[in-house]
C-alpha cells in the first residue's frame, strides 16, 4: 500500500473553547495509481485530510504510513517525502512568493538538490505542461489572473516530479478550457507515469469523468468510498451532505421515472447519451480514440466536450 | 438610459519590470455595455479575458485609461462622485474568507452602512433587513468562522445589500463553494433581483449558473464577443467553445443527442427540457 491512514483523527485548537474536531477516526488505504476524487461540503474536512498526507500536518491521533513507513516516526525524512508527495494548495497565493513566474517554479526543484540548469529545464517543462504562455514566463505571479496564478502553482509541483500527486480545487477559477486541459494533463500524467492522484473537487461532472475513486468526507468522516457509480447512486444522501450528482445523472433519473428504460449510473456526458439512444433504439457512435497526448499538443479547434 | 454603461471602455495596465522598464497589458479593449436597471446580467470569458477589470471600473476601484463608464449616470472618472458610485455598485469577491472582517455576522453586515456614515439606530433596521434577504438572520450571532463556504458568501451578499446598492456585482462567488452552497448563493442573487429590482452582474465559470439570467454576455480578449440570452449563446455550442467556454452538461448531452440523429430543439438548458422533449419525441 502506498498511503495508508490509520485511525486518524485531528482536532484545531484542542482543549480551547473554539476546538473544531476536523478530522474523526479515518481510515484509508490508497493503492499507488489509483485516480481519487475527493469530495465533501465547504468545511467537512477535505483540506485537513489532504495535508495529512504528506506531513504537512500532525495527526492528533493515529498513524500515516508513506510505502509502509510511519511518516511521522523517529528518523522518517519528511523533506523526501514532500518532494514525492506533491499538494497544491487551495488559494495558489499561498504558495506563490517568487519575484517572477519561472524562478517560482524552479523553487522545488532547487530545493530538492537539482542544479540550477536542471532546475531550469523542470521549470520549463512543467509551465508548458500547464498551459501557461510564454510571455509571462518572467512576469510576477501577482500580476497574473486568478486562473494564471492556478497554473503556475500547479507547475512548482509538477516540477518535482512527484510520486503522489494531490491537488485541492485545481481548477477553481479556471474557465472551462482551463479547467479541461489541467485535468486532461493530470490524467495523462496518471496514465502515463503511473503517478497516483487525489483530486479534490467541488465539481461533481469533473470527479465522475476523471476518477475511478471517490472518497466523500463529511464532519470529518467518511460515510461513502467507491466507485463514482456506487457513490452517486447514493445521491439523495449525497445532497443532504451538501453535495450533488453530476447533470446528466438527474437526467437520466428523470427519464426512468417517465418509464424510459436508461442506465441511471450513467455519469458522463458519454454514457448518457448511449444509453439514451439505445433506448430510442439508435445505433452509438463508436467510441472515439482516446486522445493520450498532452492537453496542450492537441488541436484548438477539435476540443471536445469535457464530459 | 441604463444603470451601467460603457462606451468604448480600455484599461491598460502597466507592469514594471527588473530594469524599470514599462509594459502595457491591454486589459479592456473597447467595450460597450448598456446594461438597463433590474437586469439580471452573467459575464462569461477565458481566464485573463477582462471580466474582472471591467468589474473594478463598474465599482470605481479602476478608471478607465480611455472611454467612458457611468453607472446611473455618474461618470466614474469624477473623484468627487466616487461614494455616490460605490454606493450604487456593491461588489462580492471569489474568497469568502477575505472579506468577512467582523467577529460576529451582524457586525460584518453593519460595516458596510456604518462606512456610509448611516446612523447607528438605523443600521441595526438595515442589518436584520439584509440578513433577511440572504436568509442568514438566524445566524446573525455566530462567529463567521463557524459558517460554511456558502454561509459566508451570503454573508458577504448582505453586507452589500446593507448598503442599499442598485446593482451587484459579483466576481466569481461561488468558486470555492459545494453544490448546496452554489445553489443556496444563487438563489440568493435571483431572489433579491426579482422581489427588490437589484440590477445584478455575475461573473461565473460555472456554465449551469447563467441559464437563468436575462442576458449572457461572453468576453474574449479584453471585448464582448457574444451576447444574448442564454438560450441564443448557448445553442452556438461550437462557437462557445471556441472561445475557451463551454456549454451546460445537459445542453452538451442534448447537442450529442441532436448530432447522434435524434430530432431534438436546440439550446436546451435544463434537465427537465431535456427529460420533456426527449418524452415528447417518443410518442
Ligand atoms: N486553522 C484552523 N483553525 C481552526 N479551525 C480550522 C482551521 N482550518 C480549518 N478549520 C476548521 O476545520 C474544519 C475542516 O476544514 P477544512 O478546511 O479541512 O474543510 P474543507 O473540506 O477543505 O472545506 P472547503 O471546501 O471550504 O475548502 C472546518 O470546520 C474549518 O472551519
Ligand atoms: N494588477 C495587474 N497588473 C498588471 N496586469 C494585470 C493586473 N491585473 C490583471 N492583469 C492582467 O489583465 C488581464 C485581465 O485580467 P482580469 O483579472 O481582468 O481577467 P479575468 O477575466 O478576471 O480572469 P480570471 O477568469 O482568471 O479571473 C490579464 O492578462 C491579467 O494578467
Ligand atoms: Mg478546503
Ligand atoms: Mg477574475
Amino acid at each position: 500500500m502506498q498511503l495508508e491512514l490509520k485511525d486518524v483523527s485531528f482536532t484545531y485548537n484542542p482543549g480551547m473553547i473554539y476546538e473544531v474536531k476536523a478530522l474523526d477516526h479515518v481510515n484509508l488505504a490508497i493503492e499507488k495509481g489509483q485516480f481519487i476524487g475527493v469530495i465533501g461540503h465547504t468545511g467537512s474536512g477535505k483540506s485537513t485530510l489532504i495535508q495529512h498526507f504528506n506531513a504537512l500536518m500532525k495527526p492528533t491521533e493515529g498513524q500515516i504510513l508513506y510505502e509502509g513507513e510511519d511518516i511521522w516516526g523517529d528518523k522518517y525524512d519528511q523533506k523526501t517525502l514532500r518532494t514525492q508527495v506533491g499538494l497544491v494548495f487551495q488559494y495558489p497565493e499561498h504558495q506563490l512568493f517568487e519575484t517572477d513566474v519561472i524562478t517560482d517554479v524552479m523553487f522545488g526543484p532547487k530545493n530538492q538538490g537539482l542544479s540550477l540548469e536542471e532546475a531550469k529545464v523542470r521549470a520549463l517543462r512543467a509551465l508548458v505542461q500547464v498551459g501557461l504562455p510564454e510571455q509571462y514566463y518572467n512576469s510576477s505571479p501577482f500580476e497574473l489572473s486568478g486562473g494564471q496564478k492556478r497554473r503556475v502553482a500547479i507547475a512548482g509541483v509538477l516540477a518535482m516530479d512527484p510520486q503522489v500527486l494531490i491537488l485541492d480545487e485545481p481548477t477553481a477559477g479556471l474557465d472551462p478550457a482551463g479547467r479541461d486541459e489541467i485535468l486532461d494533463q493530470i490524467s495523462f500524467l496518471h496514465k502515463e507515469r503511473g503517478i497516483t492522484i487525489i483530486l479534490v473537487s467541488h465539481s461533481m461532472e469533473d470527479v465522475a469523468r476523471y476518477a475511478d475513486r471517490l472518497i466523500v468526507v463529511n464532519d470529518g468522516k467518511i460515510p461513502f468510498d467507491g466507485t463514482p457509480k456506487e457513490v452517486f447512486s447514493h445521491y439523495k444522501e449525497l445532497e443532504a451532505m451538501g453535495l450533488a450528482a453530476p447533470q446528466v445523472t438527474y437526467c437520466m433519473h428523470g427519464l426512468q421515472e417517465r418509464g424510459f428504460d436508461v442506465d441511471v449510473t450513467a455519469d458522463t456526458v458519454e454514457e448518457a447519451r448511449d444509453s439514451i439512444l439505445k433506448a430510442f433504439g439508435r445505433s452509438v457512435p463508436a467510441p472515439e480514440k482516446e486522445d493520450n497526448r498532452p492537453a496542450g499538443r492537441r488541436e484548438k479547434s477539435g476540443r471536445k466536450g469535457r464530459r | 438610459m441604463g444603470i451601467v454603461r460603457a462606451e468604448g471602455l480600455k484599461h491598460e495596465y502597466t507592469k514594471y519590470r527588473e530594469d524599470e522598464s514599462e509594459v502595457k497589458v491591454h486589459a479592456l479593449n473597447g467595450v460597450d455595455l448598456d446594461v438597463k436597471e433590474g437586469e439580471f446580467i452573467a459575464i462569461l470569458g477565458h481566464n485573463g479575458s477582462g471580466k474582472s477589470t471591467l468589474a473594478k471600473h463598474i465599482n470605481a476601484l479602476l478608471i478607465p485609461t480611455e472611454g467612458t463608464i457611468w453607472i446611473d449616470e455618474i461618470d466614474t472618472k469624477g473623484e468627487e462622485d466616487l461614494w455616490k458610485v460605490r454606493q450604487r455598485a456593491g461588489m462580492v469577491f471569489q474568497n469568502p474568507d477575505n472579506q468577512i472582517i467582523g467577529t460576529v455576522v451582524d457586525e460584518d453586515v453593519a460595516f458596510g452602512p456604518e462606512n456610509l456614515g448611516v446612523p447607528t439606530e438605523k443600521i441595526v433596521k438595515r442589518v436584520e433587513e439584509a440578513l433577511t434577504k440572504v436568509g442568514m438572520l438566524k445566524h446573525r450571532d455566530k462567529s463567521p468562522n463557524r459558517l460554511s463556504g456558502g454561509q459566508k458568501q451570503r454573508v458577504a451578499i448582505a453586507g452589500v445589500v446593507a448598503m442599499r446598492p442598485r446593482c451587484i456585482v459579483l466576481d466569481e462567488p461561488t468558486a470555492m463553494l459545494d453544490p448546496t452552497g452554489r445553489k443556496d448563493v444563487l438563489r440568493t442573487v435571483h431572489e433579491l433581483n426579482k422581489k427588490e429590482g437589484v440590477t445584478v452582474i455575475l461573473i461565473t465559470h460555472y456554465m449551469e449558473e447563467v441559464v437563468d439570467a436575462d442576458k449572457v454576455f461572453v468576453m474574449d480578449k479584453g471585448r464582448i464577443v457574444m451576447e444574448g440570452t442564454p438560450r441564443e449563446v448557448f445553442s452556438r455550442v461550437e462557437e462557445v467553445k471556441g472561445y475557451r467556454m463551454d456549454v451546460p452538461q445537459v445542453t452538451e448531452l442534448a447537442w450529442e443527442l441532436r448530432k447522434a440523429g435524434l430530432d431534438l430543439p436546440a439550446g436546451i438548458l435544463k434537465p427537465e427540457e431535456l427529460v420533456d422533449a426527449l418524452a415528447a419525441l417518443k410518442q
